[in-house]
């Protein structure tokens, strides 16, 4: 599998497959810990690697929780290693220090835009203007999640009462949904997205195709709700009881039975991850036939 | 091509006379799971078990032999197997989960390792995926009105289904065997397996059917690194009895045709949803 060869060569490359890390070993005392990072940080440059072909990701927070940005941060060391390699944070409320959204490759956005706070709305708009790619990361973003039972009235801004996800108001290129979004849905995406800008031709190819799904949701709508297993699956005749949806589902508001989803509307917080998860709401060949390919070439992206 | 990728292809069966005594064919996922929980290859597996209502299959969690033996058998109606495939690692608390599925359930349990949309910290937890032929599947309402209606059979008299040799075969517990033709069960048929372009689970680790070998033993295709490297560790423990698939009769030629069959009717199906419904309309294609 050519691809997959050259993706592998690619990401490993840079490190030169493992091996030689064993000779690092925890500190013993908390105390060594403090006194070894002082010293480094004085003496060592602050960036080992070289940073050219990193690409640059911002996290751009509208009304959410920060649950999808934690669950970007559950993936431990996974996460820097995505910093450390792939990725440049050059923006983040959290994390970075950095007070206006600058241009940037990626922008993930969390929450949805509350129409009523006119900095959102210039924020969202502004992203819209300074990122190659707009990602919506999480429910909130994609399909407005919870944020659409919202109706006003609540402490300490009763009048922010009409939150709308982001591709209401501007182009959305990715949609990863959930609540929260998956570590490793966010970790794929963001491997795939650097091959997708940084990659060869077959890597472009391959992240391509990968990423094609997610960006078909986006066109697809700014809607979701547990109804969609009824009107795009089992009314399109397409289900085969699986039970994927009720596996997906965060608020455990599907249950099988007689081999169907069967959907408490009322549970639903319309966060879109059964329609996704449903194979046969999207379901490329071309990707899954390679899966034991691209998952071992993820794990080895993930290597620190 | 219809067959997928596969490193090898054998008949075998299972060297345990209790797995054998109730297992559909030759006992091939029971005594897989069983050598991989006994290995700790697997911490425990999910499984098409018995549910209250005969021949309704539940999904469940089998983390001991007993269970896994009280699962054995086919029961031809639909166990949404992949709907604990969260839950195994969260209130089971599995680290190496084993998984048994039709042809469908691994590619959903494929699409849920690459696209983990709402399955956290589950995809490097699947240690053994095992695919079952399949042509199709039915609900259980048409299992009650084939055996009841058309067999004229009690379904809680019933001890054994199976489909083989172009025949719908009810066995009772007294000994009568009742057939019916395959032309009858078609109509009740899932709608949602009509689509499906994948006859011998291409996408498992290792996939597993009756058709190909002769009875009381199974066809078995090893397919990925894993299901390699697990399948020769159970030939090493003497966990099955093996012939060459080229030595069998009808072999790997049936399995293609039937295969073929299969795929090139729904790939019509398929087609004719893009252009036979409504005027200027297409019904959903899954597959892009």
């Amino acid at each position: 599998m050519g691809i997959l060869e050259s993706l592998k060569a690619l990401l490993f490359g840079k490190h030169d497959v493992g091996g030689e890390k064993q000779d690092q070993k925890p500190a013993d005392k908390p105390a060594d810990v403090i006194v070894e990072k002082k010293a480094s940080i004085i003496k060592e440059p602050k960036e080992e690697k070289p940073v050219a072909d990193k690409i640059t990701v911002g996290h751009v927070h509208m009304s959410g929780c920060t649950g999808c940005l934690v669950s970007f941060a559950d993936n431990y060391e996974g996460l820097l290693t995505i910093l450390d390699k792939y990725a440049d944070l050059v923006y983040c409320l959290t994390l970075a220090d950095v007070r206006h959204i600058p241009e940037m490759d990626v922008a993930l956005v969390e929450g949805s835009v509350c129409i009523q706070d006119h900095i959102a709305v210039e924020e969202i708009i502004e992203t819209r203007k300074n990122a190659k790619i707009v990602v919506a990361l999480g429910a909130c973003a994609c399909y407005g999640n919870i944020t659409r039972f919202c109706r006003g009235g609540q402490q300490n801004q009763p009048q922010h009462e009409s939150y709308l996800p982001i591709g209401d108001l501007i182009d959305v290129d990715v949609y990863i949904p959930g609540c929260a979004p998956t570590p490793q849905q966010i970790r794929n995406v963001c491997v795939m997205a650097y091959l997708l800008l940084k990659g060869n031709d077959e890597q472009k190819a391959l992240a391509g195709a990968y990423l094609t799904p997610m960006m078909n949701l986006a066109k697809a709508g700014t809607e979701a709700c547990g109804c969609d297993i009824m009107t795009q699956v089992i009314n399109q005749g397409l289900c085969m009881g699986c039970g994927s949806c009720a596996a997906a589902c965060p608020v455990r508001a599907i249950t099988m039975q007689y081999g169907r989803p069967q959907i408490e509307r009322d549970l639903c917080i319309k966060c879109g991850a059964c329609y996704a998860q449903c194979p046969r709401s999207f379901f490329s060949f071309d990707v899954v036939n390679q899966y034991e390919g691209i998952m071992e070439a993820i794990d080895a992206a993930m290597q620190p | 091509m219809v067959l997928g990728n596969y490193k090898q292809a054998v008949a075998a069966r299972s060297t345990d006379p209790d797995i054998l005594r109730k297992s559909q064919d030759g006992g091939i996922v029971t005594q897989l799971f069983a050598y991989a929980l006994d290995a700790g290859i697997i911490d425990g597996a999910i499984v098409a078990g018995q549910s209250d209502e005969p021949f309704k299959p539940e999904p469940m969690v089998a983390t001991t032999r007993e269970e896994l033996l009280a699962a054995r058998g086919t029961r031809y109606s639909i166990s949404p197997n992949m709907s604990l495939i969260k839950e195994v690692t969260r209130s089971y608390g599995l680290d190496k989960v084993g998984v048994v599925g039709t042809p469908c359930q691994m590619q959903a349990l494929r699409k849920g390792q690459l696209y983990p949309v709402g399955l956290r910290d589950v995809a490097d937890k699947i240690a053994l995926a095992v695919g079952i032929f399949c042509m199709e599947n039915f609900p259980y309402q048409g299992i009650l009105q084939l055996v009841e209606d058309h067999g004229a059979t009690a379904l809680e008299n019933v001890s054994k289904l199976d489909i083989g040799k172009g025949k719908f075969w009810i066995y009772t517990e007294r000994g009568a065997t009742v057939q019916l033709p395959l032309k009858v069960t078609h109509k009740y048929e899932q709608p949602g397996c009509h689509v499906c372009l994948d006859y011998v689970a291409n996408l498992a680790d290792i996939s597993t059917g009756s058709v190909g070998t002769p009875d009381g033993w199974s066809t078995v295709f090893v397919r990925s690194a894993k299901g390699d490297d697990i399948w020769a560790k159970a030939i090493a423990a003497g966990a099955f009895e093996t012939k060459p698939i080229d030595s069998v009769k009808p072999g790997l030629e049936l399995v293609t045709k039937l295969a073929t069959e299969k795929i090139t009717k729904n790939q019509k199906y398929l087609e004719s949803r893009a252009t036979e419904y409504g005027v200027g309309k297409a019904l959903r294609n899954p597959y892009i």
